[in-house]
């Protein structure tokens, strides 16, 4: 009977894992979304708040890391940049468009470094 | 058994008519995920995004109201003054991007103070600025032709007292010198370069080609030295170098070679003193 409790709990468990996992990605799209249409209108600061709640949400979703990063790089907090960009890339490494975007920070944040003489 | 797992297609050790459904079972998964990735890849929203990332200034400005570019030491052309170009241009951008009030005073006679103190680097400062230069050295003109030459002149940047007394001449600004080689220069060598030709069938194609090529140019290699007017210290030291090489056979002015290489470390110079916005394009994924 034990064990068949167990099981029973184990297969529930099993079967609704994805199914939160996915109400989780909904939800951090919705942000990711919302996030993108502020950020076109000039409101930085709440795209940030938007993406940071996406990233909180599932923290496996590329894009809101991706979108974080380029928000950091607009506001000229470019360690914060760094980290999202990375983040992003190592949840998604091949993704050709973080790598792009990542790729154009580095230039402005070397460019910035050499001046700090870092 | 082996009927039954041939029917649900699991493999069985490698031996006769297996091998083909495999090969084939593993063609069509590749394909798959292939498809999938091609599904997922144009299913990838995203759209481009205008930024300007803000870079802070190197120096920070926000004691000085004024700033005062004192001139240069300079040398290595006779078509252009690097000296008067270069405290004309810096002026000049400065002003327009209305980075501190710009002193507008003559140029300090920095070659003449520099040899007059050169046998003691620590003399106190001339009493006037226009320097008392010998009578027999009046005429002769200063050579420079490198760097080299330049050291004899780079103790009077370090004159304390002088630049102190400047400053409290000019209402303590932001003092800006140091010294500017504008030098022609010659290289030879082999460039890759493009050629164009048509293969057998008339298509046009483009082939990396090296040849030796002579050539000719300008090397503008200028320090910055920003100096505080109020303690006479200097407070940052920048020095940048840019060169341009054209085919010898063309003839360009000295003066328009040395405005495309000051075009070029304007913008470094400019962040020093102010924040600078750098524009760009970025994706954002949905």
């Amino acid at each position: 009977m034990q064990f068949r409790s167990l099981a029973f709990a184990l297969s529930l468990a099993l079967v609704s894992a994805p199914a939160a996992w996915a109400g989780q990605r909904g939800q951090a799209k919705e942000q990711v979304e919302f996030g993108i249409q502020v950020a076109q209108r000039g409101l930085w600061k709440e795209a940030i708040y938007r993406w940071e709640r996406a990233a909180q949400l599932d923290p496996t979703y590329a894009a809101a890391f991706n979108n974080l990063a380029v928000a950091y790089e607009h506001e000229g907090q470019l360690s914060k940049a760094r980290e999202a960009y990375e983040k992003a890339l190592a949840l998604e490494p091949n993704n050709a468009l973080v790598r792009q975007n990542y790729d154009l920070f580095k230039e402005i944040n070397d460019r910035a470094a050499q001046k700090d003489g870092r | 058994m082996t009927a039954r797992l041939r029917k649900t297609g699991a493999s069985l050790p490698a031996g006769g008519r297996e091998k083909p459904t495999l090969s084939l079972r593993r063609r069509s998964l590749a394909s798959l995920s292939l498809a999938l990735l091609a599904v997922a890849t144009a299913c990838t929203s995203y759209t481009e995004i205008p930024i300007e990332t803000p870079i802070q200034p190197k120096l920070d400005t926000s004691a000085f109201q004024r700033i005062f570019i004192a001139g240069f030491i300079a040398g290595a052309n006779d078509d252009v003054d690097a000296n008067m170009e270069t405290v004309r241009l810096l002026r000049s951008q400065l002003r327009n991007k209305g980075i501190m009030r710009v002193i507008d005073a003559d140029t300090l006679p920095l070659m003449e103070l520099a040899k007059q103190n050169g046998a003691e680097p620590n003399a106190p400062p001339v009493p006037d600025q226009q320097a008392v230069v010998p009578p027999q050295e009046q005429d002769k003109a200063p050579v420079i032709n490198d760097e080299k030459d330049l050291e004899q002149y780079q103790h009077i940047f370090a004159n304390v007292a002088y630049w102190k007394r400047i400053g409290e001449e000019y209402q303590q600004p932001l003092i800006v010198t140091g010294a500017v080689l504008f030098a022609p220069q010659q290289r030879s060598g082999f460039v890759q370069r493009e050629q164009e030709s048509y293969d057998p069938f008339g298509r046009r194609v483009v082939v990396p080609v090296r040849t030796y090529m002579e050539r000719k140019g300008f090397v503008l290699r200028p320090t910055f030295i920003f100096i505080d007017g109020r303690t006479g210290e200097t407070l940052h030291t920048e020095t940048f170098r840019e060169e341009i090489l054209y085919n010898a056979s063309q003839q360009t002015p000295a003066l328009s070679s040395y405005f495309e290489l000051m075009d070029r470390l304007l913008p470094a110079f400019l962040n020093t003193l102010s924040a600078q916005k750098i524009k760009g394009t970025r994706t954002l994924l949905k």
